[in-house]
């Protein structure tokens, strides 16, 4: 039987702004069934050749080496806290044969045509960018080399780069990177096929583990730069009341005591978008001051009468009960194998649970903010933007100037985690500066505003139910996932999970399971949705390895044997099998999913973490996998559970496999930061509603782990990994995902006690 | 209004609620110290105030007029700053690295008080501070070897 997979993308073809949008996003247009004929241009493009303007390699726009050797490299991707900025220069110093100490980073303003794509999202820089910037640093020292050879008039095959000087080993003479620069600048960029790339034994700076950040002492002394910072003389400063409900509009407003606060200097209203949300600012009133303090109490002395309009009615208790009648309906099949319904009336053991996870709010450390200024009739923004291009575009768009007539500078982006993808804070700003004449106008948010206006994590209800036959294997499989969907920000009203969301772990269940059938009944949005770390990974893989471990207690078999049997044994899976159309974008051919990888990483973190040693009464070892973003997780979470409920995460090891490393401290320290990240959402997250309006207005109400409830003892084992023909996975997200069910599944070990509604909070103690 | 700040004298002109941070940002130029949540909730506009670790988002100018401030812009002139600044260096501390300035201003006042502070202490003396990222494993760590840095050997 096959599955009924309907297109996910609203019928109207002419949308091109909305399927812009999907492919920055590379959900590329789905696709279940190829057409009959397929054109070669038609021809499906993978990886970074499928996104807008695809990679450059070119050295003369990404690398720069001044007369005194100093050697700047260009980094076109942002800087959230994932080393982009340290790891990229790294890539181009090491082909091109540059000392290390004698590398300068700087950031690249959004240009596209030139860069090629800087949406800093789905774990993709790296992986997209490795070759590229390997040739392009591979170009640059062929250049030097070039340049070398001319001037003494020797063949180019004589000479050599090392460390940063052009060598003639016959007659012992050298030159300089710096001696060298202005006649290699001056020659002809060698053809891509010309240029000849060190083999992985020479590389010097690849995958050394003991590079110190480049950002590391401006971070450590207060002088990096992030999208708050940027400062100027007389420049004005605005905060925002936006509409606390999604679609709201402000009716009219009173703004004669706000304009009464000392340093207030204008009160104005913000436009409302016009039709979906997409990237577009919010309705609302600024305040703008001469500095953020009188704004902030300007603010506060506004008076507004809003029209919250339809999903002014939103309230998440009652969506939760919305979405729990769906999960227990039939929906939209997703994908199907084998005859779900005959197997499962079969099964001599049936257990059936549901799940549920509530909004998360981004939370990031810098909360939105951005600075815009007029001259001459070119604007100029500063903004901590994850899609330069986009936010470029953006401004542009809202102001009516051209694409040209709009600068994106961007800044370190304090935290990401998917919130700065989508850049209204920057087109505020641009707004704002436009409207008091060009003068400079920094745009904060504040925490409150970034609790009340994210572009929240979707909330789900995952509903599974399975048999196991008489020899404790699983016959049947049914997963129901229902959840709002990211798309609605930019379509009218979608009800399903959109494909680059239903292959974040929902079809591309990578088990031997005969008979399985995976719905998705219809969900509606009621307020931003947008990607969060992980994205849709975090429910699903939730729910499966919650689940999984369920289905092993019932079985009666411990979860890590019971896990390795239905994965089944090494294979590789062509992900269009599984009807993931998707594949993060990257082709199935070269990015199948490698079952043996997954155990690999289940039987190392099990070994690292001394899988089944004793534990004392109240605490407990609990186990989840789970392969995204082309890479493969383990975690075992270590909790105790005291007398009185109080759960600590003493130790949490996790094993990860993606492929090749270009700068083994910053996956290292990526996958700690996901534990804690995933920690802070598996026991605290959440963000509720009532009458439209996020609950949570700072910290006190939206807690997130600190130093004194985070895993002191993270360990982290990373799969060797020294085989380059490997394509690289990504590393930003994919540590997330494991961590919340590795603690829930500790959690029942150590209790009894199963949690299947995150966060964790009191549930630890039964209550 | 007279401020003293790391070291040097300066003049403000600010209404006297103005929180330190938003004087320090806008009126001075001096964006090391970071806005996260306006509550004294995060910690990330950590500054010290006659050596003391305080929010300054919460801490009006008239209240700290003719008292020394120190931000993380002058924090390195004493030992445990600078001992600290390079062990966030050396260790890789920051992920984004919106946080740290705070979080290096809170380990400072607590080396300042408690040169070899124990988990506890650090737990104690940090879990004001919030850092989304997860860079608390090692800036424990950080804390440690620039602690072990002050003591004589």
């Amino acid at each position: 039987m096959n599955a009924r997979i309907e297109p996910q993308l609203p019928a109207d073809p002419s949308r091109r702004e909305f399927l812009a949008h999907l492919r920055s996003l590379g959900a590329l247009v789905l696709v279940a069934t190829v057409p009959a004929v397929l054109k070669a241009e038609d021809a499906p493009k993978y990886g970074a050749d499928g996104m807008p303007h695809g990679w450059r390699d070119d050295p003369l726009a990404f690398i720069a080496i001044a007369d005194d050797g100093t050697v700047t490299i260009l980094v076109h991707r942002s800087e959230m806290g994932q080393g982009v900025r340290t790891g990229m220069p790294m890539i181009v110093a090491d082909e091109m044969e540059a000392d290390w100490g004698r590398v300068r980073v700087q950031q690249a303003p959004a240009d596209e045509e030139k860069y090629g794509n800087q949406d800093t999202d789905g774990s993709r820089s790296t992986r997209h960018f490795v070759d590229p910037m390997r040739r392009c640093g591979a170009a640059a020292r062929t250049m030097l080399e070039q340049a070398a050879a001319a001037s003494w008039g020797v063949a180019v095959g004589e000479v050599k780069a090392v460390n940063h000087e052009v060598v003639h080993e016959r007659s012992g003479r050298k030159l300089g990177f710096g001696a060298l620069a202005r006649r290699a600048a001056k020659l002809r960029v060698p053809p891509r096929e010309s240029v000849r790339l060190k083999s992985p034994a020479q590389f010097r700076i690849i995958g050394r583990d003991n590079i110190r950040l480049l950002d590391g002492l401006d971070i450590a002394t207060g002088k990096a730069q992030y999208g708050i910072d940027p400062w100027f003389e007389g420049m004005l400063y605005a905060v925002i009341a936006r509409s606390p409900v999604l679609g709201g509009r402000v009716n009219h407003f009173d703004a004669a005591e706000a304009r009464k606060v000392p340093g207030v200097v204008e009160v104005m209203e913000m436009p409302a978008p016009v039709a979906a949300a997409q990237f577009h600012p919010l309705a609302g009133v600024a305040v703008i001051a001469s500095d953020t303090w009188a704004a902030m109490k300007g603010r506060n002395a506004l008076r507004i009468s809003w029209d919250d309009g339809e999903h002014g009615v939103y309230d998440s208790e009652t969506y939760r009960a919305e979405l729990e009648r769906a999960a227990r309906n039939p929906g939209q099949v997703v994908r199907e194998a084998g005859d779900f319904d005959g197997a499962i009336g079969k099964a001599v053991r049936k257990v059936e649970a549901e799940y549920y996870l509530p909004h998360i709010a981004h939370a990031t450390m810098e909360p939105p903010a951005a600075v815009a200024r007029i001259v001459d009739g070119r604007c100029e923004v500063w903004a901590p933007t994850q899609a330069p291009q986009v936010t470029r575009e953006d401004v542009a768009k809202h102001l009516g100037l051209k694409f040209e007539q709009v600068t994106v500078h961007v800044t370190l982006l304090g935290g990401g985690f998917g919130r700065k993808s989508k850049p209204d804070f920057a087109t505020e700003a641009a707004l704002l500066s436009q409207k008091m004449g060009g003068r400079p106008v920094k745009v904060t948010w504040t925490r409150d505003d970034d609790l009340h206006h994210d572009f929240f994590h979707t909330v789900s209800v995952e509903r599974l139910q399975a048999g196991l036959d008489a020899s404790g294997k699983v016959s049947a499989w049914l997963h129901r996932s229902v959840a709002p969907t990211i798309i609605s920000i930019f379509a009218p009203d979608p009800r399903h999970e959109a494909p680059f969301e239903l292959g974040m772990g929902l079809v591309n269940l990578p088990y031997d399971i005969p008979n399985l059938r995976i719905e998705n009944p219809e969900a509606i949005a009621h307020t931003r949705i947008g990607w969060f770390r992980s994205v849709s990974n975090v429910p699903h893989a939730f729910a499966v390895q919650s689940f999984v471990a369920e289905l092993a207690a019932a079985a009666g078999r411990d979860h890590r044997d019971f896990l390795l049997d239905l994965i089944g044994a090494p294979r590789m899976i062509d992900p269009t099998s599984q009807h993931d159309g998707w594949n993060h974008g990257e082709s199935p051919q070269r990015y199948p999913v490698n079952t043996g990888r997954l155990r690999n990483v289940i039987e190392t973190v099990c070994r690292e973490a001394e899988w089944g040693r004793g534990m004392p009464k109240g605490s407990g070892l609990g186990l989840a996998a789970h392969y995204s973003f082309l890479s493969y997780v383990a975690v075992v979470a270590e909790v105790s559970v005291n007398d009185k409920g109080y759960l600590q995460i003493p130790r949490v090891d996790v094993a990860f496999d993606c492929g090749p490393r270009v700068n083994p401290d910053r996956v290292r320290s990526q996958l700690e930061g996901a534990v804690v990240m995933g920690v802070s959402l598996a026991t605290l997250g959440e963000i509720t509603f009532k009458k439209g309006r996020s609950q949570q207005d700072n910290f006190h109400q939206y807690r997130v782990t600190r130093m004194d409830t985070a895993p002191r003892d993270i360990r982290v084992h990373l799969v060797p990994a020294t085989d380059w023909s490997v394509p690289l996975g990504g590393v930003g997200e994919p540590g997330i995902p494991p961590v919340a069910p590795a603690i829930c599944n500790a959690i029942f070990a150590a209790t009894g006690r199963r949690i299947r509604r995150l966060p964790i909070r009191e549930q630890a103690a039964g209550t | 209004m007279e401020l003293s700040i790391n070291g040097r004298s300066v003049t403000v002109t600010a209404t006297d609620d103005t929180p330190l941070l938003w004087v320090l940002r806008d009126h001075l130029g001096m964006t090391g110290t970071k806005y996260g949540c306006g509550m004294a909730l995060c910690g990330a506009c950590t500054v010290h105030v006659d050596g003391q670790a305080v929010r300054s988002c919460v801490l009006t100018i008239s209240s700290v007029a003719g008292k020394k401030i120190t931000t993380i812009e002058g924090v390195g002139e004493s030992a445990q700053g600078k001992a600290l600044q390079e062990a966030w260096q050396a260790l890789n501390v920051p992920q984004c690295g919106y946080c740290q300035a705070g979080q290096i201003m809170s380990a400072a006042a607590l080396l300042a008080a408690t040169p070899a502070p124990t988990d506890a202490d650090i737990d104690a003396a940090m879990s004001g501070n919030i850092c989304r990222c997860g860079t608390y494993p090692r800036i424990r760590a950080a804390v440690k070897q620039a602690a072990r840095q002050g003591t004589p050997a």
